[in-house]
């Protein structure tokens, strides 16, 4: 039996814009309001706005929670002043990813997390299961709406939308007077903000920010913006079984952290190199979109694998793709082929990101 | 809803209009919707002999795939080159510009079998 859908506290503003929603990660969310393609280029034009109520969130506190957020975590949040975020990875034993979310340091001893809305229940658990006995860890997913205000005009809607309020350095971290959390992060490749808010006070804050020029846009664009940076999904580009090393998110790992789970897999992999690469893929000519699942074959046919992100990127009007290739074939360059419904079409191994920002 | 009335409707949403022994077919306006932006059509090799609801085209959308059944058998005699070269003719104009692939038509009395306006206008309301 399929559990019931959540709802985002924003759904009757999504259902007065006339948005198609459907079911995603357990939650009913707008695929899109117009059409995906427009409000792509919305996104890299002017600038969207997106519901990311589904995500969640978590506080940390507790005097050694900087400690504990590094056993549990890639990255090194010593590295965070207070009003800075990173983001990182939470790994399984075997150093498989089990998310992929950022970390902000809201004060000395206080962090807030965001993650994904497929893994909240099962980061918790792993979280609270890993808890020492002075960390306080809530999860305050229910309590919050989410939005993401994206695009080169996103600093002027932000100025529009709050006055008198300042937006954080890229990166940042900041509350308002109205007790709102201001992120200057995304997942669009694009500028802008994630804005937070009580669940209750949702649709006022993201009728304001249409109102100041942000133009809705839903999971559809949300995904095509996402793919075209490089950025990987978990579920589809990330899983228990490959690590960050793999997925080409070494940046992400810090190494010579003392210890974190994971940590004795991904020093291996590093020191023996990884037998598989996140690569980036593009066509090099006109073909059929290419998608998750569908085999990717060198150039004299061999089978190397499956892509596991796939789309006709709006941007600049090539198929784009991710799979993990065997490292000989992950090199810039590597000539492949693409099999869509038994047609192959020639690609190759290109440069993240496939698109750059303006 | 747009639904020419002049037109015949498989379940499937295709529709076909029929010229003697020609069929045109394409998606109907209802279709177009409900599978939002097209970015890829890939049409049969001209030639090839079809029966009726056999998948014989793919149109994409931004996030799927969709097979595009005949809506009776026949021969396929033409494509569409226009729609291969902007997909979204297949939006903007779909019982127009937007049509993707013409068959001679084995038996037309085949389509006497698919909904007229009035009933498909029914299936989709």
């Amino acid at each position: 039996m399929t559990p019931e859908l959540k709802h985002s506290p924003l759904e009757a503003a999504h259902q007065a814009l006339g948005a198609r929603l459907v079911p995603f990660a357990g939650w009913n969310m707008p695929v899109q309001y117009t059409s995906i393609l427009t409000e792509h280029h919305a996104v890299r034009s002017q600038a969207g706005i997106f519901d990311i109520s589904h995500m969640g969130q978590f506080l940390v506190s507790g005097p050694a929670c900087a400690a504990w957020l590094n056993r549990l975590l890639t990255n090194n949040v010593d590295k965070l002043a207070p009003g800075h975020g990173q983001y990182t990875l939470m790994l399984n034993e075997q150093g498989g990813v089990i998310d992929d979310l950022i970390v902000y340091r809201s004060g000395e001893t206080d962090f807030f997390l965001v993650v994904n809305a497929s893994m909240i229940e099962e980061d918790f658990f792993w979280m609270a299961s890993h808890q020492d006995a002075d960390i306080i860890l809530r999860n305050e997913s229910e309590l919050w709406a989410g939005m993401a205000i994206q695009g080169p005009q996103a600093s002027a809607i932000f100025a529009a939308a709050c006055p008198g309020e300042t937006l954080p350095p890229r990166n940042g971290y900041a509350t308002t007077a109205a007790a709102a959390i201001v992120c200057r992060t995304g997942y669009t490749g694009e500028d802008g903000f994630e804005f937070f808010c009580p669940a209750a006070a949702g649709i006022a804050a993201w009728d304001t920010f249409i109102a100041a020029g942000a133009a809705p846009c839903g999971l559809g664009a949300r995904d095509t913006l996402r793919l075209e940076m490089g950025y990987p999904l978990n579920g589809n580009d990330l899983s228990p079984t490959r690590s960050p090393i793999e997925a080409g998110l070494g940046f992400f790992v810090d190494l010579t952290k003392p210890d974190f789970i994971g940590r004795d897999t991904l020093l291996l992999q590093k020191s023996e190199g990884a037998a598989v690469k996140l690569c980036a893929i593009q066509y090099t000519d006109k073909g059929a979109p290419p998608r998750a699942h569908y085999p990717v074959l060198a150039a004299d046919g061999t089978a190397l694998g499956e892509l596991t992100s796939g789309v006709l990127s709006p941007s600049i009007n090539a198929g784009i793709a991710m799979a993990y290739l065997p490292t000989a074939f992950s090199k810039l360059g590597t000539p492949l082929q693409i099999d869509v419904r038994g047609r192959l079409f020639p690609a190759t191994v290109v440069k993240k990101p496939f698109y750059k920002a303006k | 809803m747009n639904v020419p009335a002049d037109l015949r409707y498989s379940s499937s949403h295709e529709w076909l209009r029929l010229d003697g022994d020609i069929g045109t077919v394409g998606i109907s306006d209802h279709a177009q919707e409900a599978l939002t932006d097209v970015v890829f059509v890939e049409l049969p090799a001209p030639g090839r002999k079809v029966d009726a609801a056999d998948p014989t085209a793919v149109v994409e959308s931004v996030k799927a795939a969709s097979d595009i059944y005949a809506p009776v058998g026949g021969e396929v005699i033409e494509i569409n080159p226009a729609v291969e070269a902007d997909p979204a003719l297949v939006n903007t104009d779909p019982y127009g510009n937007g049509w993707l692939f013409k068959l001679r038509v084995k038996n037309p009395a085949e389509a006497l079998a698919l909904l007229d306006a009035a009933a498909y206008t029914a299936l989709i309301s």
